[in-house]
């Protein structure tokens, strides 16, 4: 009998053996934003509380590297990473926090029980910031450079190990 | 009696509660007033990926986020835009990954091109075997 028989055989196994290799590996459905290396879209939003301004694409270009954090009052893991930001900004991070759809009582609310780390907060009641900055969900945190390029996107909620990658990364941006 | 009257507010209270949220963007459930527009709308919306809910098409899907995005292709489509490109502006911002429309790219190349070689394969081995017959 030819070995070329069984061809198709090892073929045919190799092919499961893949299938039950892929199966076994965890499911990575997160959706990175594709604006890396690109600057900020231009947007101006109002302000989400009466008492800190908003935020608008040119706020971003005055030389200095800024965190961006996409959250919401709403968003539960935004509550699990407010010591994060907190310790950030004590760290000498500038934070501009972005409100998706959120009303001003609900926001004041969430950062008189959980602090607050941002220098100014926009209101986006559409999503268009979120859309055009490649963002897919609550929390998300990008660096953008002196110039107003994104160079850096964090998705889910910042764990307190991951502080000095972040810190890290503004750093980077400086340059 | 009054178990089922608690039960009763306790399903009520979440569509109640649910009202305190910002209000959906004006056209996420609103059609274009042109038909044809809300046509060409509709086409582009079902080949988008929801971001949240990632096995539906926006059109498909009741996320704010999916609502969000629907309001930006309509009105995008009224302003006059093309639906490929809006397709392109959403590509450039997530990625292949949101585009239901297969693409050729260096990674999917293979997709494509896996089948056509089956093809070939299989045609060459039934030639030759045709031919030793006869």
């Amino acid at each position: 009998m030819s070995w070329r028989l069984w061809l198709p055989f090892l073929v045919f196994f190799a092919f499961l053996g893949l299938a039950a290799y892929q199966l076994t590996q965890p499911r990575d459905d997160v959706v990175k934003s594709a604006m890396i290396g690109e600057a900020l879209p231009y947007f101006d939003l109002p302000p989400a509380v009466s008492e800190q301004p908003g935020v608008a694409s040119a706020d971003f270009s005055d030389g200095r590297p800024r965190l961006l954090n996409i959250w919401a009052s709403w968003c539960l893991p935004c509550i699990a990473e407010a010591p994060q930001l907190e310790q950030l900004k004590e760290q000498g991070a500038e934070i501009v926090g972005i409100a998706i759809r959120d009303k001003p009582e609900d926001v004041a609310r969430f950062l008189s029980q959980h602090g607050n780390p941002y220098a100014r907060i926009g209101r986006d009641d559409l999503s268009e910031v979120q859309l055009g900055i490649g963002s897919s969900g609550v929390p998300e945190t990008f660096v953008v450079d002196g110039s107003g390029r994104i160079t850096y996107q964090h998705v889910g909620d910042i764990r307190p190990e991951q502080v000095p990658i972040l810190l890290g990364e503004l750093r980077k941006a400086e340059r | 009696m009054r178990l089922a009257l608690a039960l009763l507010a306790a399903s009520l209270a979440m569509p109640l509660a649910a009202q305190g949220e910002v209000p959906p963007a004006p056209y996420a459930y609103r059609q274009l007033d042109d038909p044809a527009q809300e046509a060409q709308a509709q086409d582009l919306m079902e080949t988008l990926r929801c971001l949240k809910c990632q096995s539906q098409s926006i059109a498909d899907s009741d996320a704010s986020m999916a609502g969000d995005m629907r309001h930006q292709v309509r009105i995008r489509i009224a302003a006059g835009e093309e639906p490929e490109a809006i397709r392109r502006w959403l590509m450039d911002r997530y990625g292949d990954y949101v585009s239901y429309e297969p693409v050729m790219s260096a990674t999917t190349w293979p997709l494509f091109a896996v089948p056509a070689l089956l093809v070939v394969i299989a045609l060459l081995l039934f030639s030759r075997r045709f031919r030793r017959r006869s």
